[in-house]
């Protein structure tokens, strides 16, 4: 990589590097700046871009409405948990691929695979009826069950294609230094697996954070994670463009960090490993 | 005490079978290498020893217990990678340290192990880092440390030297062969380098396809290869091997002839061959010669013979240097 | 490659997450098939009776099921074409000598974290607003007539939204695979005389083929279901004009209650998305060999 590049030429590609960069994000930082407005400045033509009354009376409002803790709460439950248990039944199961392969693990990987392509659209009704029936619309556990199952298949895939990695020579050698399968998996596996666990449950968390087919199908207000929250705005036309972008950064700023951290491992994650 | 014996061990993945059946005796003390081509199952025959794969048939031993069904972490061996398969997360003492604290030993004693096995390595300097902060030759001695510490039965070595480059591996070579002489425990040792092999063994096993072909010293195997895949095997540059009415002469199906056994001179007695290729060492000179009716022979001089391609030469094979082989392959009584 | 005790040992431990994917995806689909063959309605409980057929030629000769496919494969399709043109752009640009790779990669990236209700209304009501929305004013201050973008161009508006939010998932894995160029390709390439447009029409775009397909296939599997950023936008509408394929089915299965076209019309989509996921599931499979 050691080319000479003259300046002038560098300069250019990242001036257009960084306009575009812009632009992209632009609509967030646009929704951030509406969040520090008065409903008035927010509503105002033309708009006014830095030279408002800055307020964070907004936030302040969406705050004291008590239901946005609950539904942040709510969020924090669904996805958090869903990711926890989704952890515990994959670690084993990756685990157990990536170390001890059958003849039969790779069919049963790309039919762990096939599942996540199910469109849920396809089984909205026998769910929605289930959950009817058994009382479990509008639920937190509803919510983390349906959560869970749907990125289980991923989550299995993140953390086979990170076990993969850990050559198998260093496994054996603990065996081989007398090492019990408990002991190979506590002193040897994890603190070697360890970022990549920790990659995939940020992933993890993002992904059930921004999930907006059965949450906005399954939860109305009690168990309402964020996206049900603030789908709620979409009805009241106008006028609470403010609070709708301070409550709009408050849902997006936690994970946008998280997302920030983790978007290294953000590709191998969502292509299943197929581009890395 | 670390007396292995194999008893007609098989092993087959699905139909293929990689080794069939192999019987050895490997004695306490002593120094044994597995030689042969990449696929031949010398790798397969050290991981069933260690007992990282099932043996699909047969039985092992070791010191004359049966270990056929004994999970690795009981069998009392350690192993040397050929990845050196360090942890990379622990030190450079943890990695040692780490067999010792599995088998439950005070930290007192760990310490003073650790430390003993350290100094005998020259690693006392680098005993707090961690494998990644080591150079190749380093690693590898964690790794030599980290099985000599435990105090085994046999090490196990896996093809340790193949990472290292061309100087330092002569320079471990050496090492690890004091090092075994001087603890006199019993090694077993996998390379596809004849040169490694030849030079380390006290017996050396050649294996093909999944068979023992030869089991014996490198002197045994040098000079009397029990058939024409150890024959070719063993020795740098290959073997002659001749075939057809040339053998014929000798009461043979094939005869072979190592190149240092072969004289060249302008003229006089042997075989009348074209030079097709001389490559120089300086010490030596290796020249490809053409021969009709017999094939292209490679033959060994000392020093320089100031001998040029295309130029006419007689090749004299040393008589009593003949090895001979039936259509099957096998060596002949001299 | 094991021991017979690992072997074991690792059927133990696969055997839950395999039973409940199992569970979770045989019931359902189950259900979906029965329930497509029953005339079934919320309204009316205990009126279920068998159908036959019925459901899906109710579901697929209705013109509303023609317009939704249309409408699915036109929303599909132009987010495939927008995010991976411009994706590759910002990709090929992100690869440059740059100062501060890193920030812009965090601009770029960011869109995809955002949750698809938060980017939809901010689309709609600070962007896309026809009077005070920001769009609406670049419009006026050039002269033009503000764009009533809902009211005149609703597919185009969600079409824009959805781009947004997948631009960056495009230009982040064609970026990564831009990255694991062979250095000493390019450099062969350059030593053979080939200009810069050369080297991306021989070098670069064979080999983006592979990543562009799974960018296609993966996107083509969520695009299939876009459904937040209609419901809190456009509902569907004006008309039928956003309502896509899942939109739909949600309206046949939710408000509607009609359980048994709404099922058929699951198992419709649930088709289509099973022929793309057979390739992708190739794809990722040959990855695996190797």
């Amino acid at each position: 990589m050691a080319r000479k590049v003259t300046g002038a030429k560098t300069a250019i590609w990242t001036a257009a590097a960084w306009l575009v960069g812009f632009i992209i994000f632009f609509p967030i930082l646009w929704m951030m700046l509406t969040s520090f407005k008065t409903e008035l400045d927010a509503f105002s033509t033309p708009p006014s871009f830095l030279f408002f009354h800055w307020t964070t009376e907004n936030y302040a409002t969406v705050q004291e409405r008590s239901d946005y803790t609950l539904h942040a709460m709510n969020s924090i439950i669904t996805a958090g948990g869903s990711t926890l248990i989704a952890m515990a039944i994959a670690i084993p199961a990756a685990w157990a691929m990536a170390f001890a392969p059958t003849k039969r693990t790779k069919d049963i990987l790309l039919w762990m695979l096939s599942t996540k392509m199910m469109p849920a659209v396809g089984v909205l009704v026998p769910i929605y009826l289930i959950y009817r029936d058994f009382g479990l619309l509008d639920t937190r556990i509803g919510l983390i069950v349906v959560l869970c199952l749907g990125n289980l298949p991923i989550v299995i895939w993140m953390l086979f294609t990170y076990f993969k990695e850990i050559p198998k020579d260093i496994l054996e050698a603990a065996r081989m230094d007398g090492a019990t399968i408990t002991k190979e998996l506590l002193f040897v596996l994890t603190p070697m697996a360890l970022p990549g666990i920790a990659s995939t449950l940020l992933l993890n968390v993002i992904l059930a954070w921004n999930e907006a087919f059965w949450t906005l199908n399954l939860s109305t207000s009690a168990a309402a994670p964020l996206t049900t929250f603030i789908a709620s705005y979409s009805s009241p036309e106008g006028l609470f463009w403010a609070k709708l972008s301070a409550a709009s950064t408050l849902a997006i700023a936690p994970i946008l960090i998280l997302g920030w951290f983790s978007q290294k491992q953000l590709v191998r994650g969502l292509t299943f490993g197929a581009v890395k | 005490m670390g007396s292995i014996t194999l008893e007609n061990v098989r092993k087959s993945f699905g139909s293929a079978d990689i080794i069939q059946g192999a019987s050895l005796e490997i004695e306490d003390g002593s120094f044994v290498v597995f030689v042969g081509p990449s696929g031949c199952g010398k790798t397969t025959l050290l991981r069933l020893i260690a007992g990282l794969e099932d043996v699909t048939s047969g039985q092992i031993r070791i010191d004359g217990a049966d270990v056929t069904d004994v999970p690795p972490a009981k069998r009392g061996l350690s192993m040397v990678f050929q990845s050196y398969a360090l942890y990379p997360h622990m030190s450079v003492r943890g990695n040692i340290a780490f067999g010792l604290k599995m088998a439950g030993m005070p930290k007192g004693e760990i310490d003073r192990k650790v430390e003993g096995a350290a100094s005998i390595l020259n690693l006392t300097p680098y005993l707090e880092r961690k494998p990644r902060d080591l150079s190749g030759g380093q690693r590898q001695r964690v790794a030599i440390g980290r099985a000599i510490v435990r105090e085994p039965k046999a090490f196990l070595f896996d093809e340790p030297l193949s990472n290292l480059d061309a100087a330092l591996r002569v320079q471990m070579r050496q090492e690890v062969t004091r090092l075994q002489k001087q603890l006199a425990t019993t090694a077993v040792y996998v390379t596809h380098d004849q040169v490694e092999a030849m030079t380390m063994a006290d017996r050396i096993v050649v294996l093909n396809a999944g068979r023992i072909e030869q089991y014996g010293s490198p002197l045994e195997l040098y000079e009397h290869p029990a058939n024409l895949f150890v024959a070719g095997f063993i020795g740098s540059p290959k073997m002659n091997l001749i075939g057809r009415e040339v053998a014929g002469q000798f009461g043979a199906a094939t005869i072979g002839v190592r190149p240092e056994h072969i004289t060249v001179a302008r003229d006089g007695e042997g075989w009348e061959g074209t030079v097709g290729v001389a490559e120089h060492l300086g010490s030596d000179t290796f020249i490809y010669v053409d021969v009709p009716q017999v094939g292209t022979l490679t033959a060994r001089t000392v020093g320089e013979l100031g001998i040029r391609v295309g130029e006419r030469v007689r090749l004299r094979p040393d008589q009593r240097r003949i090895h001979r082989f039936d259509t099957e392959g096998r060596a002949l009584a001299a | 490659m094991a021991t017979q005790q690992t072997r074991t040992l690792g059927r133990v431990l696969i055997a839950p997450a395999v039973a409940l994917l199992f569970v979770w995806m045989i019931v359902p689909l189950a259900m979906t098939i029965y329930f497509s063959l029953q005339y079934k309605n919320l309204l009316n409980p205990g009126e279920e009776s068998f159908a036959g057929l019925d459901n899906f030629t109710y579901f697929l000769t209705d013109p509303a099921f023609i317009t939704a496919l249309i409408n699915t494969l036109v929303l599909v399709g132009s987010v495939l074409l927008i995010t991976i043109v411009l994706g590759t752009f910002v990709a090929l640009l992100m690869n440059m000598p740059i100062y501060g790779r890193n920030i812009v990669r965090l601009m770029v990236i960011a869109p995809f974290f955002v949750m698809p209700t938060v980017s939809a209304l901010v689309w709609k009501n600070l962007l896309m607003h026809p009077v005070s929305g920001l769009f609406a004013w670049l419009m006026s201050s050039v002269g033009l007539e503000p764009i009533d973008w809902f009211t005149n161009y609703p597919m185009l508006a969600v079409i824009l939204i959805v781009a947004w939010q997948w631009l960056p998932f495009a230009s982040l894995i064609l970026l990564t695979a831009l990255q694991s160029l062979d250095e000493e390709q390019k450099e062969a390439a350059e030593m053979d005389g080939a200009g810069a447009v050369s080297k991306f029409i021989y070098l670069t775009l064979p080999h983006l083929a592979r990543p562009i397909t799974v960018v296609i296939l993966i996107e083509t599997i969520f695009l299939l279901t876009v459904f937040a950023e209609i419901f809190v936008t456009t509902g569907g509408g004006p008309g039928l004009q956003t309502t896509n394929l899942a939109f739909l089915i949600y309206q046949a299965a939710l408000l509607q209650f009609d359980v048994g076209s709404a099922s058929a019309g699951g198992l419709v989509a649930v088709v289509i998305a099973n022929i793309l996921a057979f390739f992708l599931v190739r794809i990722v499979g040959r990855n695996l060999e190797a």
